[in-house]
């Protein structure tokens, strides 16, 4: 790969920042330059296609035309009503709106405005490892070319009763974004936020976005990540949370678009009866191909996790799912569940799928389960002797497939326009 | 089953740690090059093209990096140079037990072969260090064109039909292990049944390794003609010595339109054995091979039985119990290449973990594009005895297009503390109450299996369990 990509990377910025951000920087640029691209050596990159993720014909993103952002601003809804909203569009703030008025402490910030309003909690918390599911090439050139992104901070026993927003626009050929996210949810603390990756047209572009989630002690944190690239979009996204005991976190990715999209979530279960729920749902058709990888690391005893990725294939469309449930030797009582089912609904699609565990406790209860198939003949002849025609019924159950995943997020508000999301995306079959 | 015929095929861990002192006619020297080849081929008095073919795997094996960016880094420990890779007396088995060397036949009969072989084996084939030492088969079998003997007097006597298969199923660069083997193989079993022949009672071949520092290559080939059907049966066992002894044996298996194939394993070699095997079987249309692979001893075992679903409507099944106890890794599983419409395949692993002991499962499942109508099953489960044991598993299923249906399930639990309260309870002991556990999760499993080995595998189980507890 080139360093193009790292030349570029330091723009002006409309406000400095620290030193010791810009010296880790220059780290991470460094490390991005040493670590070796994946290789077919890499068991965390076992069936992926390599090529698509050769990232050396991007730039680092330039701002996007002054009428075209007003416009991305007008449509940047996503939850009705769900405000406070930060909008950036190729790295950089374009709106923010915030009629609603947050408990007392909340922090709900670009990331550029935090590291001068709240630089010790950046220093604690922002990028604290590299990625463990594979992508630590990526994590570095993320580190390296970082500008700006979503902060929240809810300090401890604070609840936020309305879900919080953030959009995250690419537009223009060629060009490169690293969306970020960084939420600290503080003992006791609640709060929900919908973040959405959106095009703003149909250009061939990357996007290596990294969310941190820190879920502190008996906090209560649900965390929704919409993606929606064009079919032109190559993108690399890695989900790291980390839960204190009592702590409990549900994280629903919704893939929709791309051409070409791995993601990496994990979670590390590091307190004692700490809890995480990992749910995503995945439509791939034309020749879309997506990459999940997953890690539920038990580390601590009584920890819970269970996982559920379901996969609806059409046209020449690929998936893989690789997940491991890891129990490490101290966490005893465990119960950690995974499933993935992918439903195939063309003769073309391919989807690969290894749910893995290591188990290095007793007393644990883990299972996982993998399963591919089609759509039942006799679920289809049910719905057509009722007079639902062919091409419905498909969609229909498709949708009942799908709507599971969301049916499991705990949050009405969200989920009724999620569920009109995949609606739409459903539409043309 | 009674407790007399019980005690006879027992085959435990102490019956099998005791070797007599070396006395080898043929000896290929400590290490591997290409001289050592031309050493093995010029006793073995080979034809040009398995030399060739001898050579040219030597070539690949070298060529092979360790596989260990997935693999056990134990591998990293095998020092191929201090191995010694060809060991025997004579080049041609016996047909009697008579006339077989005193000291090999001690060790055989401690182990209990000719007496099984009377008892209820169709033929047996005894193999010493790298050559068979024994083999016959009943002569009906015989008469009726059932080939059973060793690899090497297969190539010889029946080269017509071992040519046309051998190295077939699984190529020689399959990975670095099966290379390895097609260089330097010698003994192991050749199988032909011809056209509709039913074998009703098995085949057995005894492995034995005797010699220390010493690698065990056999090579075994069984081609089941059209509409036959036989079960194959091995056993291995090796004395416990305090360096690395390395196994690895390639097994090739051809099932032809509706033949049946039933092969059988109880490995339990001494725990500084390397067990690194690859298995593989081709099933044509309505064929049906099933795998039963027990693996309680070595020190790695890393073993994958497979099956190449080729014809329509053919079957394969993986039936796998594996025990790992203190120092033992058993990294087994089941590979199933689906390759034509309507085939079905079934996975079914159990594994128990005791004290430091490591269990894996790997699988791999591939359903290619336009197949219909195929359907697989997996199902594993792995029990945990104690807090220091450790389980893995790390399957991997690859399906294109509709129309067909793969489910994978695993699980992993321990015995329950209530379980063992409630049989205490009622006067058993406590490392009782486990082995009774224990047996109890195999069960389901231990029933598909021949009963001889059912009942040498629930007595290898007691035997493994005792003093796990406490």
């Amino acid at each position: 790969m080139s360093n193009a990509l790292l030349e570029n990377a330091t723009p002006s910025q409309s406000t400095p920042v620290p030193a010791w951000f810009r010296d880790q920087q220059r780290a991470a640029a460094e490390r991005y330059e040493s670590l070796p691209a994946p290789s077919r050596q890499d068991e965390s990159w076992r069936f992926a296609n390599l090529q698509a993720f050769d990232v050396q014909d991007y730039a680092p993103a330039r701002p996007i035309a002054s009428e075209t952002a007003a416009d991305l601003a007008a449509q940047s809804i996503g939850i009705a009503g769900a405000e406070p909203k930060l909008v950036f569009a190729n790295d950089q703030l374009l709106a923010r709106p915030r009629p609603a008025q947050l408990p007392a402490g909340v922090v709900f910030a670009p990331l550029a405005e935090a590291l001068q309003t709240h630089p010790e909690l950046v220093q604690q918390y922002a990028l604290r490892e590299g990625a463990t599911l594979g992508s630590r090439k990526f994590a570095a050139l993320h580190q390296s070319s970082l500008r700006n992104g979503t902060f929240l901070y809810v300090p401890k026993g604070v609840q936020v009763e309305v879900p919080l927003q953030s959009f995250h626009w690419l537009a223009g050929a060629g060009q490169a974004i690293f969306p970020h996210t960084l939420l600290i949810a503080e003992e006791g603390s609640s709060v929900t936020l919908v973040d959405w990756f959106e095009a703003g047209d149909d250009s061939k572009a990357l996007a290596c976005g990294i969310h941190d989630l820190w879920v502190g002690k008996n906090a209560n944190v649900r965390h929704v990540a919409v993606q929606e690239w064009s079919r032109e979009v190559t993108s690399i996204h890695s989900n790291t949370t980390r839960v204190q005991s009592g702590g409990s976190v549900v994280h629903l990715g919704l893939h929709l678009g791309g051409k070409f999209s791995r993601t990496e979530s994990a979670s590390f279960l590091e307190g004692a009866g700490a809890r995480s729920e990992m749910l995503a749902l995945t439509i791939a058709d034309g020749a879309q191909e997506f990459d999940q990888r997953t890690l539920q690391n038990h580390l601590a005893p009584g920890t819970a996790s269970d996982l559920l990725y379901k996969n609806a294939l059409y046209d020449t469309a690929k998936t893989i799912f690789a997940g491991l449930i890891r129990v490490a030797p101290e966490a005893h009582h465990t119960d950690a569940y995974q499933k993935v089912r992918n439903l195939v609904l063309s003769d073309l699609a391919e989807a690969n799928s290894m749910p893995g565990l290591e188990i290095l406790a007793d007393q644990v209860r883990c299972t996982h389960g993998a399963t591919t198939g089609e759509i039942h003949p006799e679920e289809l002849f049910y719905m057509q002797a009722r007079g639902i025609a062919k091409k419905d019924a498909f969609r229909l159950i498709t949708f009942g497939f799908l709507n599971e995943v969301l049916s499991r997020f705990p949050c009405d508000a969200i989920r009724e326009p999620l569920q009109n999301r995949l609606l739409e995306r459903l539409r043309g079959h | 089953m009674s407790t007399e015929v019980i005690s006879q095929l027992e085959i435990d861990r102490t019956r099998g740690d005791f070797h007599y002192p070396e006395a080898h006619t043929f000896d290929a020297g400590i290490g591997l090059n290409h001289a050592t080849i031309d050493y093995i081929a010029d006793v073995k008095g080979e034809p040009d093209w398995i030399r060739e073919f001898r050579h040219r795997a030597l070539d690949v094996f070298l060529s092979k990096p360790m596989p260990t960016h997935w693999a056990s880094q134990d591998l990293e420990n095998i020092i191929f140079d201090k191995i010694r890779y060809y060991l025997s007396n004579a080049q041609r088995p016996t047909r009697s037990w008579d006339e077989v060397p005193e000291d090999v036949k001690r060790t055989f009969e401690r182990l209990g072969i000719p007496e099984q072989e009377r008892k209820f084996l169709a033929g047996v084939e005894a193999q010493f260090d790298s050559e068979a030492v024994y083999s016959n088969i009943k002569k009906a079998l015989g008469d009726q064109g059932v080939i059973f003997v060793g690899s090497t007097e297969g190539l010889k006597e029946h080269p017509e039909i071992f040519r046309k298969w051998f190295g077939k199923v699984i190529p020689t660069g399959d990975n670095k292990f099966s290379a390895l083997n097609s260089a330097v193989f010698s003994g192991g079993s050749f199988i032909y049944v011809p056209p509709g022949v039913k074998v009703k009672h098995p085949l057995q071949a005894y492995f034995r390794i005797n010699a220390e520092n010493f690698g065990q290559f056999e090579r075994t080939l069984i081609i089941a003609d059209e509409g036959s059907e036989v079960m194959y049966m091995e056993g291995c066992t090796a004395p416990k010595f305090e360096t690395a002894t390395l196994h690895s044996a390639v097994v090739e298996l051809v099932a032809l339109k509706g033949a049946k194939i039933q092969y059988v394993t109880v490995q339990n070699w001494s725990a500084n054995v390397f067990n690194l095997v690859t298995k593989r079987a081709v099933a044509h249309e309505e064929a049906e091979v099933k795998w039963i692979d027990c693996n309680i001893g070595s020190r790695l075992t890393m073993k994958y039985p497979g099956v190449v679903l080729k014809g329509r409507k053919a079957r394969g099944e993986v039936l796998s119990i594996a025990l790992a106890n203190n120092g033992q890794h058993q990294d087994t599983g089941a590979k199933m290449i689906h390759a034509a419409d309507e085939t079905t395949s079934n996975i079914i692993s159990k594994s128990i973990s005791i004290g430091k002991g490591r269990a894996t499962y790997r699988g791999l499942v591939h359903i290619p594009k336009h197949l219909k109508g195929c359907k697989n099953n997996t199902e594993c489960d792995a029990l945990l005895i104690n807090s220091s044991s450790r389980t893995d598993t790390y399957p991997a299923i690859t399906v294109r297009g509709s129309g067909n249906s793969v489910q994978h399930e695993a699980s992993v639990s321990q015995v329950s503390a209530e379980q063992i309260f409630y049989m205490q309870q009622r006067g058993l002991t406590e490392a009782q109450a486990m082995s009774l556990s224990v047996n109890g999760f195999v069960n389901d499993l231990v029933r598909e299996f021949p009963m001889e080995y059912s009942v040498e595998l629930k007595r290898l189980i007691d035997l493994e369990m005792e003093g796990s507890v406490g």
